[in-house]
């Protein structure tokens, strides 16, 4: 396939594949999408979809129990799957992307002071000296609201939003084009959620990043998100932009998600997906969701192709 | 590394760490006055040096302070010179170029035993006519006693206890008992010696000059061995030799432990597999064995033995639970935010799984130092302590193969020893004392 330069980033049936004693683990399995400069994708999925791992194989921060990792990923046009671990790792790690990682308030060295460590990626990848990494560090603790006072500070003297700002810093010091955030929010308290997600409004304003947001929290994530993808059971199973896909989605599995958010002022219960996702490692022929599904029928046997539709894709025999 | 300032400011908590820290401190000092005042080529010098530096020391004898100990007193140890002054010297020129020295030296004795050994140093300048004396000793009670009538060459040494001359004049085998002893009961006498030399020289610029030598019982803080050595200095340049062993080892040995682990554990793969199976094979090894097979067959330097010590201690049991808390602390959320952010295999290894282990390597490398003290001191006391070296354990083989318990010679052993267990106890205080702060299983509610 011939990737367009403009785009940002396209993946192309990414695949990640874990052994296990069981079995193997199908977290990932031909993943396609694209992101264009300054936008913000948001990816939606329960807990167990492959979310995380999406973002690991994006990074290639592989286990050691890789079954199968292929496909493509297009970084401003390059193919960093071609890449060896260390040209990837000069490269790629911080330079094209960074990850916020999932439960970001323990991603920094307790041992090490906050100011030093949103230092280290700037002194590996910038090449510059620590008095000129630390300008950058005042500067960026500005951008995402941190007291300059804090640098000198150790990570258990940080509250929780604190340090998600840290962590948040740190994947911005390199300023790079692209920042993943694995559920960024998580664990935090609603007003905290809010402000870390205005500073990443700002961010995405001020320094025109663009975020790959990868969460389960629909509220908070429609406030950034400019497309969303839904994943299930390893599958992007639908992509639209936001303002299409929040109040209409086509996907029966987006459909329920949605529904399944509890609204103010509703007196309609929040509804639930009966049933429990299948496991990664025995996933059934066909549609992944069918067995869960209310509109089931017999073509769903088949694995459905990404459909398009106005603009939307969709992974559904219902718009085929 | 606040935390590990506060850990030391919580030292001060436990009274046996701050003895602990005493010991240590004292023994640092020890070291450094060892080294300052006995710089280290005098003390090889010294510690390697025959007759010709140590005539003036008797052999076997205990510290003199042993005498506060004892209702018998002991002899202690002295010499006196004429060329110092410590010994009057009186020339009188006499006709045709003669002159007459009068020397004479007096001296109290006031001991219970006899001494060991006299010895009269001679050194005399001419050019053809040897010098004659003849010498005197003048007891207590006024007896006079003529030692010796002879004429000295440019270097001679008048050994009084193996005179067969004297011998015969006195009527006995035991010169220096007889010397001494009051001829009604026997006993040693008490009072004012006095040693009167009367030289005769034969020609103008002839000179002579005397060292007197009294040999003890008894002499300095520590004592003598076979060799007539001050026991001082093998005690005192035992403290940096066996401190700088003790730590070095320890300290060798736990941070390449550290780092070895570190790096096992992070590179995984083959990297750890053979990390693994040389620490089996080597725990497997008998360590002391090598060693003193490389002692034997190679080499008894300090440093080929503290070379052999390190790398035969690194792949040991703790390398194993090193890897067992490395293994934790690698699948800490902050080492795959590291390596997201690009940091390599090495700058993981050294800036974030090590530091997450000196709190665990404090008080272990403290607690391991008398080990490799004493690993040292065993050694020698086995026959492969450093040739050149004056150590404490090469003390304890010299007393040992002198027969010293056997002899009663304790202090021989005993001060030795007694710096050994005053080093592992000091050690071992500070390291239990460090255990408890750093470990957070041990520490106090």
């Amino acid at each position: 396939m011939n990737q367009s330069p403009q785009k940002l980033l396209q993946i192309e049936s990414l695949v990640l594949h874990f052994k296990t004693s069981q079995g193997v683990v199908q977290a990932v399995d031909k993943v396609n999408f694209e992101l264009d400069t300054n936008r913000a994708v948001v990816i939606l999925g329960e807990s167990g979809c492959g979310k995380s791992s999406l973002a690991k194989a994006m990074l290639r921060l592989l286990p050691r129990n890789v079954d199968t990792y292929t496909g493509r990923v297009y970084l401003q046009g390059k193919d960093v799957m071609a890449y060896d671990e260390e040209e990837f790792r000069q490269n790629v790690r911080w330079v094209g992307m960074s990850l916020v990682p999932q439960a970001a308030m323990n991603a920094l060295n307790p041992v090490i002071k906050v100011g030093d460590q949103v230092a280290e990626p700037a002194m590996i990848h910038l090449g510059i000296k620590k008095d000129e990494a630390m300008v950058l560090v005042r500067r960026m603790f500005q951008h995402v609201g941190v007291p300059d006072d804090f640098i000198n500070r150790y990570p258990f003297e940080l509250s929780g939003g604190m340090r998600q700002r840290v962590a948040l810093a740190m994947a911005l010091v390199t300023s790079p084009s692209l920042i993943i955030l694995d559920e960024p929010t998580s664990a935090l308290d609603l007003l905290t959620q809010a402000n870390i997600m205005n500073v990443l409004k700002r961010i995405k304003h001020e320094l025109g990043t663009s975020f790959i947001l990868i969460t389960h929290d629909i509220a908070t994530s429609s406030e950034l998100a400019d497309e969303v993808a839904i994943m299930y059971a390893g599958q992007i199973v639908e992509v639209g932009h936001a303002k299409d896909f929040f109040p209409a989605p086509l996907h029966p599995y987006a459909q329920m998600l949605m529904a399944s958010v509890p609204r103010l002022r509703s007196e309609s219960d929040p509804m639930f997906i009966t049933g429990q996702p299948p496991s990664l490692i025995d996933l059934p022929k066909g549609c992944r969701f069918a067995a869960r599904c209310p509109f089931r029928f017999e073509k769903c046997g088949e694995e459905p192709p990404m459909l398009g539709k106005n603009g939307r894709k969709v992974k559904c025999w219902l718009y085929a | 590394m606040n935390a590990i300032k506060n850990s030391f400011q919580n030292i001060s908590k436990y009274p046996s760490a701050m003895m602990g820290i005493l010991v240590v401190v004292a023994l640092v000092a020890l070291a450094a006055y060892a080294m300052i005042t006995i710089p280290y080529n005098e003390a090889i010098r010294l510690w390697r040096g025959g007759e010709e530096v140590w005539y003036r020391n008797p052999k076997f004898a205990p510290p003199a302070w042993i005498n506060y100990f004892s209702s018998k007193k002991y002899s202690e140890s002295f010499a006196a010179r004429t060329t110092d002054g410590g010994i009057a010297k009186e020339v009188i020129p006499g006709a045709e170029g003669t002159s007459t020295v009068s020397i004479s030296y007096a001296f109290d004795f006031s001991s219970d035993f006899y001494p060991q050994e006299l010895l009269i140093y001679f050194t005399s300048k001419y050019q053809e006519k040897q010098p004659f004396i003849s010498a005197e000793w003048q007891t207590p009670d006024g007896r006079m006693i003529r030692i010796a009538n002879l004429g000295i060459s440019k270097k001679q040494t008048y050994r009084f206890a193996q005179d067969d001359k004297l011998k015969i004049r006195l009527k006995t085998d035991e010169v220096i008992p007889a010397l001494f002893s009051d001829p009604e009961t026997g006993k040693p006498l008490k009072g004012r010696y006095q040693l009167l030399i009367t030289g005769t020289t034969f020609e103008p610029g002839s000179d002579i000059d005397v060292e007197f030598v009294f040999h003890g019982q008894v002499y300095g803080l520590a004592g003598t061995d076979q060799q007539r050595r001050d026991l001082v200095v093998p005690l005192l340049w035992g403290a940096p030799v066996a401190l700088a062993f003790g730590l070095i080892a320890s300290l060798g040995t736990s941070v390449l432990t550290m780092i070895i682990a570190a790096v096992g554990t992070w590179y995984g793969g083959w990297v750890d597999e053979l990390i693994q199976r040389i620490t089996e094979i080597n725990l497997v090894l008998p360590f002391l064995s090598i060693l003193i097979m490389i002692g034997t067959f190679y080499s008894r330097s300090i440093w080929v033995i503290l070379g052999a010590t390190i790398l035969l201690s690194i792949f040991t049991g703790s390398i194993k639970a090193y890897r067992a808390v490395f293994m934790q602390v690698k699948e800490s959320m902050y080492i795959e935010a590291a390596r997201a952010y690009g940091a390599s295999g090495i700058r993981i290894v050294f800036l974030y799984l090590i530091p997450r282990m000196i709190p665990l390597l404090i008080p272990g490398l403290v607690s391991a130092v008398p080990a490799f003290v004493f690993l040292e001191a065993s050694l020698a006391v086995l026959g492969l302590g450093d040739p050149v070296l004056p150590t404490w354990g090469k003390i304890i083989q010299d007393a040992n193969s002198n027969g010293a318990l056997y002899r009663g010679y304790y202090y021989w052993i005993l001060e030795p020893a007694v710096l050994l267990m005053i080093t592992g106890l000091g050690f071992a205080m500070l390291g239990f004392a460090l255990d408890r702060i750093f470990n957070p299983k041990l520490r106090d509610a």
